[in-house]
């Protein structure tokens, strides 16, 4: 997984509340055999209005989306962690997250950073100018270019494993070690254990 | 420690332990894992992305099962049969192109050998005692019965075991289910397992692992113990085991891909370590009488949901719980039925044989038993066998049992998941009532509106004679 550590670039100024999984990827999108390309299905409906935040030019090419109290509320699909992620967010800023989101928008390199509702609303005002922030994940700062500064508190597992881009697998994949001595002491003593498809005569 | 008397699940946890963590969770190493085409494509493309290979490609196993349809795979000429639903296409393809380009062995549709996971993987000897077993797929139990760990997993657990051929897991507690006595005559292992779960409830092994102890299963064939296994899950439970015996040697001495010469003897002799210690102590303990044990069928949307063949409906008041009887009433709904009525006046419009819990040569023996010779009733629309593989079709073929069950009125097919999930063209139509050997009667599972009872390979083919529920003691 991509490491996340410093991340500037612009945001889109959603601001919705209650913004629910089926709202980031509908249903009829789960039938994939890809968690790529979900993308083109992200907020659907939003995106068939005319002037949406999302086909906005002024935000082009966002690394933030900037949302109200529980994002990502609904249904445990991993779909709309695969959906952001397909439209090249980093960063959901918001006053509140489900804890299945965020669990797993974590899991997909996404940083789902919690602020008070006056920093979210202040940095929305500076996104819909189209300007730039910037995310530090090692200093847990937002900042602006009106210099603005806001501090948000981050769980240090999660900072962590976003810092180093270190997912469970990864996590578990450091652990090689350990594992290739269990199976040397299998591969020792019960090797039929080990042979599994390739045991065919 | 190592002297405290251990449950059989207890002494395959502790040999499965790669490290245990602060939490107390375990790194837990998975001996097999078996892969299908509908939980696979994006753990594959999760590896891909993160740049991973597949730890151990010979402990994995893929074949395609769920939505392949049963319909002739190659046409006349030889040539594979394309698959017309788009998604179920790009799934088989996905598979199709995933295992080799990770060197996974796989079996592909058109082969013998192909069937439903949870068929092909004792079949093949690639199943083993005392082995962790998982798979994409909630009906992994199944493998418990050759006294294996076994269960299912979701798609990003399945890319965690490519990758690492571990789980993170919590352990269970282990649960008891004691039979006491014989089966009566006519009496199956699905009837026990649908008795069993009527009798616990579909949360009555939440947490545990169920061992089946007792004479009865002592007696049982592997495809019977297979049966009562993969029916664990609907008793709630993670996973369900037998311990292994003569009976389960017996069965996979010679199977392709188990162990074989002096390692064969080896093995032997680890698997008689596997029984529970006298003196283990178990979370939970249910005795069962064998000789209350019927003909089963389901009635509601439930599998806990079970009666004799010879019961009633139940009503909604006869449920103590309030929760219940806000269940049965939708149940009731849902399956058209009225409070009281007898199960054997319950007339039925399709019959299914076949899925993981029931499609192996013997559940196709004792339902052609029963047709030898008759017809299905004229009110029965659609009669499906599917056999499990094609190994399990071509051994039914052999004893002629495919003739049995065309003339009797059924389709004889090709092997796969068929009617137990919806998820391929074979659907029992809105509204319309199916006596069904597969494991789960929830709403909408073999298609919208679709109303499934539960029953044995033998109530089946009797339901399929009469056109309605049945007593298959009245026919034999
Ligand atoms: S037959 Fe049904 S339960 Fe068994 S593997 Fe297939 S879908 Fe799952």
């Amino acid at each position: 997984m991509q490491p996340l550590t410093r991340v500037t670039g612009r945001a889109i100024p959603l601001g919705l509340k209650n913004v629910d999984t089926d709202v980031i990827i509908p249903a009829r999108w789960l039938k994939t055999i890809s968690r790529e390309g979900l993308g083109a299905g992200a907020f659907e409906a939003i995106r068939s209005e005319p002037g949406n935040v999302f086909d906005n030019p002024l935000y082009a090419g966002a690394k933030l989306l900037i949302a109200g109290d529980n994002f990502g509320c609904g249904s445990s699909r991993e779909h709309a962690a695969w959906a952001l992620a397909d439209l090249g967010i980093r960063v959901v800023i918001a006053p509140s997250f489900s804890d299945i989101f965020s669990g797993n928008a974590v899991k997909n390199g996404i940083l789902p950073l919690v602020l008070e509702q006056d920093a979210v609303d202040r940095l929305l005002a500076v996104a819909r100018e189209g300007l730039e922030l910037t995310v530090d994940l090692e200093a847990q700062t937002v900042t602006t270019p009106y210099q603005d500064r806001f501090a948000f508190a981050i769980d240090p597992f999660r900072k962590h494993c976003l810092l180093n881009g270190l997912d469970e697998i990864g996590l578990t994949m450091a652990r090689s070690e350990a594992i290739a001595a269990f199976e040397a002491r299998r591969a020792a003593a019960q090797p039929w254990l080990m042979r599994g498809t390739a045991a065919t005569s | 420690m190592a002297s405290r008397p251990r449950t059989l699940y207890e002494k395959i946890w502790d040999a499965h332990v790669v490290e245990t963590r602060e939490d107390g969770t375990a790194l837990i190493y998975i001996d097999r894992h078996l892969v299908h085409e509908v939980t696979s494509p994006q753990a594959f493309e999760g590896l891909r992305a993160a740049g991973r290979r597949v730890r151990r490609p010979e402990l994995t196993l893929a074949v395609p099962d769920h939505n392949l349809p049963t319909t002739p795979r190659v046409d006349a000429a030889g040539r594979p049969v394309p698959i017309a639903d788009p998604e179920s296409a790009a799934q088989l393809a996905a598979l199709e192109a995933n295992a080799p380009a990770f060197g996974i062995r796989y079996i592909p549709a058109t082969a013998r050998e192909q069937g439903i996971v949870h068929v092909v993987g004792p079949e093949q000897g690639f199943s083993l005692p005392g082995t962790t077993i998982v798979c994409g797929d909630s009906h992994t139990a199944c493998h418990g019965g050759l006294g294996a760990l076994a269960f299912g997993i979701g798609t990003s657990e399945v890319e965690h075991v490519l990758a690492t051929q571990t789980l993170l897991l919590q352990q269970a507690r282990p649960m008891e289910v004691r039979v006491e006595g014989e089966l009566g005559l006519g009496v199956s292992a699905k009837d026990l397992i649908l008795h069993i779960i009527g009798r616990i409830g579909a949360a009555g092994g939440t947490g545990h692992v169920i061992e089946y102890r007792g004479r009865v299963f002592e007696r049982m064939s592997i495809e019977e113990r297979l049966t009562v296994c993969n029916m664990s899950i609907e008793a709630g439970a993670r996973a369900g085991l037998i311990a292994p015996d003569d009976t389960t040697f017996a069965y996979l001495k010679g199977r392709p891909m188990a162990p074989k010469g002096a390692e064969w003897d080896a093995a032997v002799a680890y698997w008689r370590t596997l029984r529970t210690d006298e003196g283990a102590v178990f979370a939970k303990s249910v005795t069962i009488n064998a000789a209350d044990v019927e003909p089963s069928v389901t009635w509601g949307t439930s599998p806990e949901d079970v009666v004799p063949i010879g019961g009633r409906v139940p009503a909604p008041e006869d449920f103590a719980d309030e929760a219940k009887r806000i269940a049965a009433q939708k149940s009731l709904e849902y399956m058209g039925l009225a409070p009281g009525t007898p199960m054997t006046e319950v007339a039925i419009e399709n019959v299914f044989i076949g899925s993981c819990t029931n499609s192996r040569i013997e559940d196709l023996r004792a339902a052609a038993a029963v047709l030898k010779g008759r017809r299905k009733a004229d009110n029965v629309r659609w009669a499906i066998v599917v056999p499990g593989s094609g190994l399990v079709k071509a051994q039914a073929e052999e004893e002629g049992l495919d003739r049995i069950f065309t003339e009797a009125g059924f389709e004889w097919r090709e092997p796969g998941c068929s009617a137990c999930l919806g998820m391929n063209p074979d659907k029992v139509p809105p509204g319309e009532r199916c006596a069904s050997t597969s494991n789960r009667n929830f709403v909408g599972r073999q298609g919208p509106g679709a109303r499934t009872h539960l029953v044995s390979p033998a109530m089946a083919a009797a339901a399929a004679v009469t056109g309605r529920l049945t007593d298959v003691r009245a026919l034999v």
